[in-house]
């Protein structure tokens, strides 16, 4: 044993105390490096630390909905879920688990690339939208890749629902999620992924209807499981936005106008309500609420017929013989001519050594003698080019945009196209050349560079029919947008002094124009109801070209602006069929509409309709109360 | 009693006293909760084992090292060819109810290897004999653990060696010329490594760089770590650990668990705990009554600083990462009770020293 482990010997002292100074040396570096991160980062980390087991996730509001008049749903919500991702969870996104979510949840790779550098400069704890209205199999792609991809959550959202589908859907708008240049403007609170309204009342009043997001703080573990929930900020959900519309007359319209192209507007002359607002061919919004995928997109956006356009406000099309009100009217408050002046229509006319054409040109007998009341009634050309000439141009323009045509109405939605009254001014702004005097006989039947939309004509002749009391198309109630704190538009009306000779003339005009033999609108007649109007016929093209050329695209556009009853006018329609070709297929569609709006009126109530019930027995019980505050009982017209 | 070095015992029943609380406090709530109780059976089994090992003669344990070494040795082979596999490694010896670690009894055995080897050795310097002989016994089972695979306790064996040739010594010559060889050994080595090894080397080389896995490791205990602060979160409060982000915060990571319920403060009382545990040993080893006792107690030493800084190094991203338990505080019955063997060694040896 001693041989073996001989104690003679011990370490040296020197090479203890070297293994002394190298453990001192280290222990000083490890207590440096946890001093470093304790003391010196511990802000830094306890900032990680927290985003690490906190997650604020978004709790959507759900947007207000949208209502007819009588609190019928035009637009609703209902539960989805979209994909967002969390990028607290994860330092680094490689390229792989990029492919790898957008594998997982069916998304273009480049497109999901070009969202994370869309949104890379966003504060990271703001959850990045991946995916909207996610499918059941995204769900469960989420779900059971939790280990995998911690980064991605579900989060409850509300979805825009429109359960009329194509219906009003140019009025309505859509949704979807908001541009950039939106997010960048000063004082924007919006995040990427936000859902705003981008067309129509959905954006009109997107204020109104989006509400204010919630949030909820959780506690997460690693695995971005919830395990506790540390606050809770209740979402705000938007606000109801009630509409003037009358979706029962809506439907009338929607119907009657049916596969053809165009549009029907129906206003309330008396206080400027829009009641119909139809635009075909028209398309689904609810494939906008979720991300509308590229091909269907592009159909909608390469179709002529434009779909997406709300042809109500935006077609700007030329209103042939509807125009002749405006003449009529001018003439009559000039004193250019007395009611009971006569032309002689022999199918055409010379005017500035050219022949200028009646429309009954080689098809109709002609109209031989017409005083102004028989040139409204069958829309005799003649007559009013020869009154074109006796005006000339710059008095025609006054009283078309004193009567409202070539600019905006001011409708409360967005994109709504001023239309064009020609003058020599803009003719020489324009073109560089002066006005032809040829160019004031077009304008005179409303040809040539005349152009207006459906609802500048709905409001016109609502205005002739009220009396020169110009009311401003709306789709909101005044009240109820005072209510919710915005400022309503100033809709006060607008008044242009025509004399009641003037107004008797051009409303006996357009009864006629319905209700006398040889009038242009007979087809508007209708039983028990008196409807006045006017119809019009554009041609695209010059007649001769239309003729030779079958193609579709060159048929004439056929208007008819109705309205009744015609004493008291309570409704206005302008029905515009675009290839109409003739101003007959017009003229039953405003009928329907204004039929459908007196059956609601006068037929037998439906039994939820207890607000006109109790009127009516109110105005039996209590004499005294003014008819005007019972209007819907009364039926005196 | 007054042999026993209750200083020594003292410090390390500390340590492990502050790990069980750990375990417990990262464990609660979770399917492991509970893992504290065997934790503390584990001590006291260790402490009673430790006690008897103080009262034998180290010299009649040395005298056995062949017979260890060899036995060890044969355990290891007998585990790569028939062990039962956890968790993809095969480091397990199962012995009933019980499974225990046999590499970590191997660094055990290392030491009085080394010790043996340098008892009887009384050159100034070693030679390269000497090297090759001490290489190819630890090499052995080295090769053994690091295949089953266990890297990090493979390379426990080297402080060991290293520390038993520096106290026999070693010429400058001999240093260099084994620097480069390890140096040009290192594509070599490169090439054994399996994948997450080199994903582990490489992310401490660059640390941006992998974040989802062995960095995201680093980067979540260095969160745990510096989210601690002055004073840490308290007792079962460390969001850390107690949410999953630190891996096996009960076992390995269990010092950055540790740091973050406990802050600042407590990682310097656990850092000078160890401190003076190593110096007590040193101390010892400059008070043993031959070369023997001293060589045990360096070689103990060695290992125990190797580990302890290699755990709390690579914790807060200063050293790679490695599987290497902290001594006495990881759970673990194996780690646990070889150290506290090894402890009773030195108090073996401290009760024979020199009295002046």
């Amino acid at each position: 044993m001693e041989v073996r482990f001989p104690s003679d010997e011990r370490p040296p002292a020197w090479k203890v105390a070297f293994l002394q100074y190298v453990i001192a040396a280290s222990f000083l570096v490890l207590l440096v490096g946890y001093w470093r991160l304790q003391i010196g980062q511990h802000r830094l980390y306890l900032d990680l630390a927290e985003r690490n087991r906190i997650r604020n996730l978004p709790v959507i509001a759900p947007r207000g909905r949208i209502l007819d008049r009588d609190g019928r749903v035009l637009a609703d919500n209902f539960p989805a879920f979209s994909v967002q991702l969390m990028r607290e969870s994860v330092a680094d996104l490689s390229p792989e688990r990029v492919a790898g979510i957008a594998r997982g949840l069916q998304l273009d790779p480049e497109e999901l690339r070009g969202t994370l550098q869309r949104t890379a400069s966003l504060p990271r704890f703001q959850p990045v939208l991946l995916k909207q209205a996610a499918t059941l199999e995204d769900i469960s792609f989420v779900e059971s890749h939790r280990v995998e991809y911690p980064e991605l959550e579900l989060i409850q959202v509300q979805q825009r629902l429109y359960p009329k589908q194509q219906v009003a859907a140019a009025l309505l708008g859509y949704v979807g999620e908001i541009p950039e240049e939106m997010i960048a403007k000063l004082g924007s609170s919006y995040r990427p992924g936000d859902v705003v309204g981008k067309f129509g009342v959905e954006a009109q009043y997107n204020r109104i209807l989006s509400g204010r997001d919630g949030m909820r703080r959780v506690v997460v573990n690693s695995r971005g499981q919830e395990v506790g929930l540390l606050s809770t900020i209740n979402a705000l959900p938007g606000n109801d936005l009630r509409l003037t519309i009358d979706l029962d007359l809506q439907m009338a319209a929607e119907a009657s106008l049916g596969d053809q192209a165009g549009a029907v507007v129906a206003l309330d002359p008396r206080t400027g309500e829009v009641l119909v607002m139809v635009s075909h061919p028209s398309f689904d919004p609810n494939d906008f609420a979720k991300r509308i995928d590229p091909k269907e997109w592009n159909e909608l956006m390469s179709d002529p017929m434009k779909p997406l356009m709300n042809k109500s406000i935006q077609a700007q099309l030329a209103p042939g013989s509807v125009f002749k009100i405006v003449m009529a009217a001018a003439v009559l408050e000039t004193g250019t001519v007395t009611p009971d002046y006569i032309v002689n229509c022999a199918g055409a006319v010379t005017i500035y050594g050219h022949l200028y054409h009646d429309w009954v040109f080689g098809k109709r007998p002609v109209h031989g003698a017409v005083n102004i009341h028989k040139a409204i009634r069958e829309s005799c050309d003649v007559f009013f080019y020869t009154m074109g000439k006796m005006l000339g141009i710059d008095k025609i323009v006054y009283f078309a945009r004193g009567l409202g045509l070539g600019a905006r109405t001011g409708i409360d939605l967005p994109s709504e196209a001023p239309g064009l009254i020609p003058s020599p001014e803009w003719v020489q702004r324009v073109f560089k050349h002066k006005w032809y005097a040829g160019e004031t006989i077009s304008v005179a039947i409303g040809q040539g560079s005349v152009a207006v939309t459906p609802v500048q004509v709905a409001h016109t002749i609502g205005g002739v029919a009220m009396g020169g009391v110009f009311r401003q198309p709306h789709v909101a109630f005044q009240d109820q947008l005072r209510a919710l704190g915005e400022d309503p538009p100033d809709i006060s009306p607008r008044a242009f002094p025509l004399s009641e000779d003037t107004i008797a003339a051009l409303k006996s005009g357009m009864w006629a124009v319905v209700n006398e033999g040889g009038g242009t609108g007979g087809a508007a007649r209708c039983p028990e109801i008196e409807i006045s109007g006017k119809t019009g016929t554009a041609q695209v093209v010059s007649q001769t070209l239309e003729q030779s050329a079958k193609s579709s695209e060159y048929k004439s556009t056929a208007w008819f602006v109705g309205y009744a009853p015609t004493d008291k006018p309570e409704i206005v329609v302008a029905a515009l069929v675009i290839r109409g070709e003739h101003s007959a297929v017009a003229v039953p569609i405003a009928r329907d509409v204004i039929k459908a709006y007196f059956d609601k009126k006068l037929g037998p109530k439906p039994p939820d309709n207890q607000m006109e019930t109790q009127a009516r027995v109110l105005s039996q019980l209590r004499p005294a109360i003014p008819p005007k505050q019972l209007q819907p009982a009364s039926n005196g017209y | 009693m007054s042999d026993i070095d209750w200083f020594l015992l003292g410090l390390a029943l500390a340590i492990a006293a502050i790990g069980v609380v750990e375990i417990y406090s990262t464990t609660l709530h979770s399917p492991l909760a509970g893992q504290h109780k065997r934790q503390i059976y584990w001590i006291l089994l260790s402490c009673v084992l430790a006690l008897v090992a103080s009262r034998l003669d180290y010299h009649m344990v040395l005298e056995q090292t062949p017979w260890l070494y060899g036995g060890s040795v044969l355990l290891l082979a007998g585990l790569l060819v028939a062990g039962h596999s956890i968790a993809g490694t095969r480091r397990w010896l199962q012995l009933g109810p019980m499974s225990f670690q046999v590499s970590e009894i191997v660094k055990l055995i290392i030491i009085l290897v080394v010790a043996a080897y340098f008892a009887d050795r009384r050159t100034k310097a070693v030679t390269w004999g000497d090297l090759v002989k001490l290489g190819i016994f630890a090499g052995i089972p080295a090769v053994l653990v690091a295949l089953e695979p266990d890297l990090g306790t493979a390379l426990t064996f080297i402080p060991i060696v290293a520390a038993g040739v520096l106290f026999a010594g070693i010429r400058f010559q001999h240093i260099a010329v084994l620097c480069l060889a390890g140096i040009l050994a290192l594509p070599v080595g490169w090439h054994f490594l399996r994948p997450y090894q080199r994903e582990r080397l490489m992310t401490f080389v660059h640390p941006r760089q992998n974040t989802q896995t062995s960095s995201y490791q680093v980067t979540q205990t260095k969160i745990a770590i510096g989210s601690g602060g002055f004073w840490g979160k308290g007792l079962g409060n460390g969001t850390q650990s107690r949410l999953g982000f630190i891996p096996v915060s009960h076992a390995d990571s269990i010092f950055a668990a540790f740091a973050e319920e406990q802050g600042f403060v407590g990682t310097l009382l656990v850092l000078l705990l160890y401190f003076a545990l190593l110096l007590r040993l040193l101390d010892g080893a400059q008070m043993a009554p031959d070369r023997a006792g001293a060589f045990l107690l360096i070689g103990l030493a060695a290992v125990l600083f190797f580990q302890v800084v290699l755990n709390t190094g690579m914790m807060i991203g200063v050293l790679p990462i490695t599987g290497v338990p902290l001594p006495l505080m990881s759970q673990g019955g194996s780690s646990l009770l070889c150290t506290f063997l090894g402890l009773g060694l030195a108090m073996s040896v401290r009760a024979r020293r020199y009295v002046n």
